[in-house]
């Protein structure tokens, strides 16, 4: 299929509003396609051999110099290694930063969750879509920590004000990670924090995983920055004695 | 810029917290504490805590969306994990401090500077020891999330850069936070030494405490 993906084995769409969880092994491709241009995937990565190492925004940010996630980027934990790198990416700006709406956020936009009347049409919040997801591995809201947002751009102004842009927002925009070590990954379709649509987005996200090609020496996520090098030793490190 | 009124002959509490060392106590609600850069160009790497429920912690993401900006000055009101208010920072006449840049630690150190420099002080461990000497505080390892960087200076350019932009911190510049809620800080003073943002030369700070 390309250099990077071996196979695409397996196609599912998440609605808008909802949430998912999988335990990926290393190896794997995931690939997330915005297929209305109006989506954001909340994403929350932990170690499931050991739930208290997990994703950390700020040491993904700093050991790369950046503040925007995108092709090339690896997404560290707070252990130094890579969960997953992003091998290919059209949309080219990532949020990380922001975290997630809260049920007063989309009440405040939206009007209330309401199951009675909207049955799965219900306006989901991001925080809620999460605590349900941690609770089925024995975590709750003290193991969020800041969370990816994929398709949503956040800028930032001279004096620091954040700004959800909608500029690159196109049907068909896709996201492809490859993981590098296993994987609990934790997911939500709900809107982004900051977005202020008119109605309360529903399109779907579609979701393709698949396996991924051996690493080549010119990889170019691990071959990105002298930093990235060093993260995938670590991640060799953690795999020691263990066939690729 | 706000600077403060407060008299230091008037302080409940003092201490000084030498570079790589760290402090942990409790703030009541209503108090005011100042952070003061002793010699200047210091980053102090804190955590918040709920002082009756430890889950509940300063959260980085919470606070830079409500206030809709990514650093932290005078007026700035410090979110927890739920989403509450737990302190505001009343005073600061440094001007800007860092919520994006997390913490140094072993292993991130690995990955920035150098695989051998795994064994150098860092604010993650300096946390760890903390937590480890004080269990009666109720915190674990699962609670600590991403701290503030006061004295920190990390621009955002706009491409979507982060740059580690020399201190704009000096020998006596502090800044002033008053508690919403019952609050357990916990400080790590930070001892980088890979890192020019402190001159490489790692300084003590002062926490000062007014009683209500």
């Amino acid at each position: 299929m390309s250099e990077i993906i071996r196979s695409i084995d397996y196609t599912t769409h998440i609605p808008s509003g909802s949430h998912w969880s999988l335990r990926v092994r290393r190896g794997t491709i995931m690939r997330l396609t915005d297929t209305a241009g109006l989506g954001n995937v909340g994403m929350l990565f932990y170690n499931p051999e050991n739930l208290l190492e997990r994703y950390n925004a700020p040491d993904t940010l700093k050991c790369q110099h950046t503040f925007k996630l995108t092709q090339g980027n690896c997404l560290y934990s707070d252990m130094g290694r890579i969960f997953a790198s992003i091998v290919e990416d059209s949309f080219g700006w990532h949020d990380t930063v922001m975290g997630n709406s809260h049920a007063e956020h989309i009440e405040e936009r939206w009007g209330k969750r309401d199951y009675q009347n909207d049955r799965n049409q219900w306006m989901q919040n991001g925080y809620d879509a999460f605590l349900v997801e941690l609770a089925k591995y024995g975590l709750n809201g003290k193991d969020i920590a800041s969370n990816l947002n994929w398709f949503s751009q956040v800028v930032t102004d001279q004096n620091g004000g954040l700004i959800l842009a909608q500029d690159n927002k196109a049907p068909g925009q896709t996201v492809t990670l490859r993981f590098e070590m296993d994987t609990l990954v934790l997911l939500h379709t709900c809107p982004h924090p900051l977005n202020t649509a008119e109605i309360y987005p529903r399109e779907s996200i579609q979701i393709e995983l698949g396996t991924a090609h051996d690493i080549q020496e010119d990889d170019y996520c691990m071959n990105f920055r002298e930093e990235n090098l060093r993260g995938f030793k670590n991640n060799q490190l953690y795999h020691l004695g263990l066939i690729a | 810029m706000q600077s403060s009124n407060l008299k230091i002959s008037n302080a409940s509490f003092r201490k000084v917290i030498d570079a790589g060392d760290y402090f942990i106590g409790v703030v009541l609600k209503g108090e005011t504490f100042r952070i003061l850069d002793l010699k200047g160009n210091q980053a102090a790497d804190t955590l918040f805590f709920n002082a009756h429920n430890a889950s509940e912690r300063y959260s980085a993401m919470d606070t830079m969306r409500e206030q809709a900006n990514v650093y932290l000055t005078t007026g700035t009101k410090l979110r927890s994990n739920l989403n509450n208010v737990m302190l505001e920072i009343t005073a600061d006449i440094c001007g800007r401090h860092d919520t994006l840049g997390g913490a140094c630690s072993t292993e991130s150190n690995t990955v920035r500077y150098d695989l051998e420099k795994r064994c150098m002080h860092s604010c993650r461990d300096s946390w760890m020891l903390a937590i480890a000497e004080h269990p009666e505080y109720g915190i674990t390892k699962r609670d600590i999330g991403h701290n503030i960087n006061f004295f920190m200076n990390v621009p955002v350019t706009e491409d979507g850069g982060l740059t580690f932009a020399d201190g704009i911190s000096g020998a006596g510049k502090y800044v002033e936070l008053v508690a919403h809620m019952d609050t357990i800080v916990l400080i790590s003073n930070c001892p980088q030494l890979n890192n020019p943002c402190n001159g490489f030369n790692p300084t003590p700070i002062e926490f000062i405490v007014w009683a209500e």
